[in-house]
């Protein structure tokens, strides 16, 4: 994959504008439609997808509530956009291929991995990671709950372990130990601090706090 | 992973008309089974068409049962309330599968086409007539622990991965297929994949830029109780060595009627319609479900590594007979 972490320089918007604009007609009874707010996303996410993408472009990730920009070809992944173009390095990359958890972010505040989502897929969405949990120097309960509980070792899984578990909580998956291990369970951690996760998350759980 | 170009579409026609116009173009919904194997090369599309924004969602019911959109997530199935209370074996192949992260991306569509987890296909360094056909199938006298003992061939044992197919085996689901000329078709799920034969790289009766468009269910008494047993080497995030998606219509300890499908250890899900003759209109015992259980493994052709599913097969089915008439 080491080719994929293409240099954010090239020629930027591939397609002309021509076409932008043929598509933005045709799509005018969409978009207004779209443009009420709760729809807003989708209309940003329809006018940012109107042509065909070929090589390094522009794209916008909303991530952690900041609009960034970045130039990359569509096949650099969700994970190798925070880390490579956004020096958000808090998500890791384990496997890269959807098995250990380690990417963990949540995109609309759903928990995905971000080693198979394509970033240009990603676009118009808000993307949250490891460093959007705490609020300045106050840290997100979960985070606290991994310090109390001793949740990690080497901690190479801890950003995915946190993200999964923050919204373990939000979806009502952990209200027994047995229901943590098995929501737990798309997160791996080869230090075996699974018992120390599932105290932190139970923690969080049993203080009321949803997520 | 090659570079590809992108293209979102917003209508079926959009997408299947890019898919079929561009050599080399494939879909991409959750991505989750593309991309994988693009990073494996061993698929390398020139293109990939974004499906995301074409309406094909919903769960609901219909007349005569379940509708499913084939962009729905398995998360949001594996949880409506619908799905779970009239649907269970659907529900719980759908929780059993992948991880919560993969669960929220993977849709049902793409769910239905995932492929095997044979390590030969998976390896491009080795042979694999799946991959590239007539390269020949060391899994034949290789590592085949973990693949089919029903419906294989002297091409290919490779195993079907998922688990939401088989329970839609069980249940009589029908899927609506939509062709580049805006044609839509129905086909059963039993007959919608394929057993390798002389042809492992065909695996769907899917023509080249033809989409899912949804599932339907029929509502039915062995529908609403049902279940899906799985059994794997961990106790979670695991494909199945077995599995079994049952559905059972007891009235007075008599069986009216029985839907069977196998996991884990066919080359398709596998339907056992010789498990269901037995099972209708004999009593719910032990005894009955033996018999059921070896005859759904009557054809079984177990390799070296693998023969230990003829036996699980049976106990897994067994099982959940047993569980799912008790309860």
């Amino acid at each position: 994959m080491t080719d994929d972490l293409t240099p954010a320089t090239g020629n930027g918007l591939a397609a002309s504008d021509d076409g932008r604009r043929t598509f933005i007609k045709q799509a005018s009874g969409l978009l207004g439609l779209a443009l009420a707010p709760p729809l807003v996303g989708q209309a940003e996410r329809l006018t940012a997808m109107a042509k065909k993408v070929e090589g390094v472009s522009e794209m916008r990730l909303k991530v952690n509530g900041a609009l960034r920009t970045i130039k990359a070809e569509p096949r650099v992944s969700l994970l190798d956009a925070l880390r490579e173009h956004l020096d958000l390095t808090g998500s890791k990359k384990g496997c890269d291929h959807g098995q250990c958890g380690a990417c963990t972010v949540l995109v609309d505040g759903r928990r995905v991995n971000s080693c198979l989502t394509l970033a240009v897929m990603a676009q118009g969405k808000e993307i949250k990671t490891v460093e959007g949990l705490a609020k300045g120097e106050e840290l997100h309960p979960l985070q606290q709950a991994f310090l109390d509980h001793d949740g990690f070792q080497c901690g190479y899984c801890t950003p995915g372990q946190l993200m999964s578990g923050v919204a373990c909580l939000k979806e009502g998956h952990a209200k027994t130990d047995g229901d943590v291990r098995e929501w737990m369970s798309g997160n791996l951690c080869r230090c075996g601090a699974y018992p120390n996760i599932v105290a932190a998350i139970r923690e969080v759980e049993k203080s009321g706090f949803k997520g | 992973m090659n570079n590809f170009s992108y293209l979102s579409t917003t209508t079926a026609k959009d997408a299947t008309a890019a898919v079929t116009g561009t050599k080399g173009a494939a879909f991409i919904a959750g991505g989750t089974t593309v991309l994988d194997l693009m990073k494996l090369n061993v698929e390398n599309h020139s293109e990939l068409v974004d499906i995301n924004l074409v309406p094909f969602k919903g769960i609901e019911q219909t007349a005569d049962g379940l509708r499913i959109g084939a962009l729905e997530r398995m998360s949001d199935v594996g949880e409506h309330p619908l799905v779970v209370q009239n649907y269970p074996v659907i529900s719980q192949s759908l929780l059993q599968a992948a991880s919560p992260q993969l669960r929220n991306m993977a849709s049902i569509g793409g769910n239905l086409l995932q492929r095997t987890r044979c390590g030969y296909f998976r390896d491009v360094a080795f042979p694999c007539n799946k991959r590239n056909p007539g390269s020949g199938c060391p899994a034949q006298e290789g590592e085949n622990r973990n693949l089919a003992i029903l419906g294989g061939s002297k091409a290919c044992i490779a195993t079907h991965p998922g688990d939401l197919g088989v329970a839609l085996a069980a249940l009589d689901a029908v899927l609506l297929l939509e062709n580049a000329k805006g044609k839509q078709r129905r086909v059963p799920l039993v007959d919608f994949h394929v057993v390798p034969g002389n042809t492992p790289q065909r695996e769907t009766v899917l023509e080249p830029g033809e989409l899912i468009v949804s599932v339907t269910v029929p509502a039915a008494a062995h529908a609403r109780k049902s279940m899906y047993l799985k059994v794997r080497d961990r106790a979670s995030y695991a494909f199945a060595l077995a599995s079994a998606a049952v559905g059972l219509d007891v009235q007075g300890g008599q069986i009216r009627t029985a839907r069977v499908a196998l996991g884990g250890v066919g080359t398709k899900p596998w339907r056992s319609v010789a498990a269901e003759k037995i099972l209708t209109g004999a009593p719910a015992t032990e005894a009955t479900f033996r018999a059921a259980a070896a005859a759904a493994v009557k054809d079984a052709q177990p390799r070296e590594q693998n023969r230990f599913k003829v036996e699980l097969a049976q106990n897994t089915l067994v099982r959940a007979l047993l569980e799912l008439s008790a309860a």
